[in-house]
């Protein structure tokens, strides 16, 4: 069973409903308890990083750490992915999982923000999580702070400078776009890491 | 690179799509959830459902389409039409919207945008705003009540006012435009551009490729949105991207 932990960042219904519609069977939970009964975890949400905190408070973070740490497979969506780094500019002081290691910044001054719509992805290297996508695929952001590039940084994305558009790591994937509106290109990515 | 957004409305009365023709009568163009997911599988970058009857049945009835058509529709879906409150905003989006449009409401109240943004996101929150022309002052005013009735509210001064208290876009609608097929307003879509930080999304004239070159050069829209020109297969949206693409415009292609 995959577990949707609901720490209260936004809307996750549509997660749910493209894991259901993929025919995968999964619970939308905020109790540690049934997080240690899950196979497969994602960490949604929208907003400020400082949200985020609301994992560490209510013993969601070290229950997932140690699911982790397990080997089970975790995938962080938009803040989520920004949360299994180490800090944001967004909440200066309110710590993310760490399994990445860097700071996540807001966008460049020189373009809009928010970065909202359909952008292009650069892949880096062959990952289980975009297998079968390939570079210029199309997915759907919408997100003012964004993860900086590093080596486990499977795809990038340019808007002003490149940042991580997915990363991954043994059985830790992110992504900042929302697999979830990203169309079929979308239901690629959530099929992947169900089969990782 | 990031691309312009071609959004496809439904105008939804009754749980069925509607299209007015000439303001008044209304005929029938289809189940909304259908159309959804046609729109989405012709190329369309998002879905807007905007509910035109706004009446207590029509709610409920709403709720539901909303509910049928998030099943299968993996692209964002935004939902507007008669929502006043947060309640009524967390009711459509519980039944599946990722996003919702305000329009008098917030004009009324305008603190319902943060209200909404502080619950559900800022990315979650489009203010509409139906503009014109005030006849007195000659600039571009806010109205409300359908288009019946001026606020006479300047439309850049409300445009940064949305911004600042949480909005994520900004849906404007040219009440001149709307329904003429004879192009959007693309000096005033330039000028709420340039106003605010967020995305614009045109409404309101779109009838040919041209208008949405217009709207996209001109008008320097991030999105332009049209109803009837795709109900009806006037243009496939997926043509409609390729001609764009090969004009020098973003699209996502293939889609």
């Amino acid at each position: 069973m995959i577990a949707i932990v609901n720490y209260g960042a936004g809307n996750i219904a549509s997660v749910k409903r493209a894991f259901e519609y993929l025919g995968y069977t999964c619970t939308v939970t905020s109790d540690p308890d049934l997080i240690e009964r899950s196979d497969r975890f994602v960490v949604p949400g929208v907003g400020n990083f400082q949200t985020t905190t609301l994992l560490s408070t209510n013993a969601l973070a070290p229950a997932l750490a140690r699911q982790v740490s397990l080997g089970k497979p975790l995938l962080g969506i938009c803040l989520g992915m920004q949360w299994l780094f180490q800090f944001s500019d967004e909440a200066p002081g309110v710590l993310g999982l760490g399994a990445f290691t860097g700071r996540c910044q807001s966008l460049p001054a020189a373009v809009k923000s928010p970065h909202v719509g359909w952008d292009q992805l650069e892949i880096c290297w062959q990952s289980r999580l975009l297998r079968g996508i390939g570079s210029g695929g199309f997915v759907y952001f919408t997100h003012r702070y964004c993860a900086p590039v590093i080596e486990a940084t499977v795809a990038t994305c340019d808007y002003g400078a490149s940042f991580s558009a997915a990363v991954e790591d043994g059985n830790i994937f992110g992504v900042q776009f929302h697999p979830e509106k990203s169309g079929e290109t979308g239901l690629v990515v959530l099929e992947n890491f169900c089969t990782c | 690179m990031l691309t312009k957004r071609i959004i496809a409305c439904l105008d939804v009365s009754g749980g069925r799509v509607v299209k007015g023709v000439r303001f008044s009568q209304l005929c029938d163009a289809g189940d909304p959830a259908e159309l959804a997911r046609r729109h989405a599988d012709g190329g369309a970058d998002e879905i807007v459902l905007l509910d035109i009857s706004a009446t207590r049945e029509g709610r409920a009835t709403l709720l539901d389409v909303v509910r049928r058509s998030a099943r299968e529709l993996f692209i964002p879906y935004t939902v507007g039409g008669g929502i006043h409150s947060l309640h009524e905003a967390a009711a459509v989006v519980e039944a599946g919207a990722d996003k919702v449009v305000i329009n008098s409401a917030a004009v009324t109240r305008p603190e319902l945008i943060t209200e909404i943004a502080y619950r559900f996101g800022s990315q979650a929150v489009i203010v509409a705003l139906d503009a014109k022309r005030g006849s007195v002052t000659g600039r571009s005013e806010v109205w409300v009540a359908g288009g019946t009735e001026s606020t006479e509210m300047d439309v850049l001064a409300w445009v940064k006012e949305a911004e600042n208290r949480g909005a994520g876009e900004i849906l404007l609608t040219s009440i001149e435009h709307d329904g003429t097929r004879t192009g959007f307003d693309c000096e005033l879509t330039a000028r709420v551009f340039a106003a605010v930080n967020i995305p614009v999304i045109a409404s309101g004239g779109a009838g040919t490729t041209e208008h949405f070159i217009e709207v996209f050069r001109n008008g320097c829209a991030d999105a332009a949105l049209a109803a009837s020109i795709f109900h009806y297969g006037l243009h496939s949206i997926r043509e409609l991207k390729k001609n764009l693409a090969a004009e020098g415009l973003p699209m996502r292609l293939p889609c």
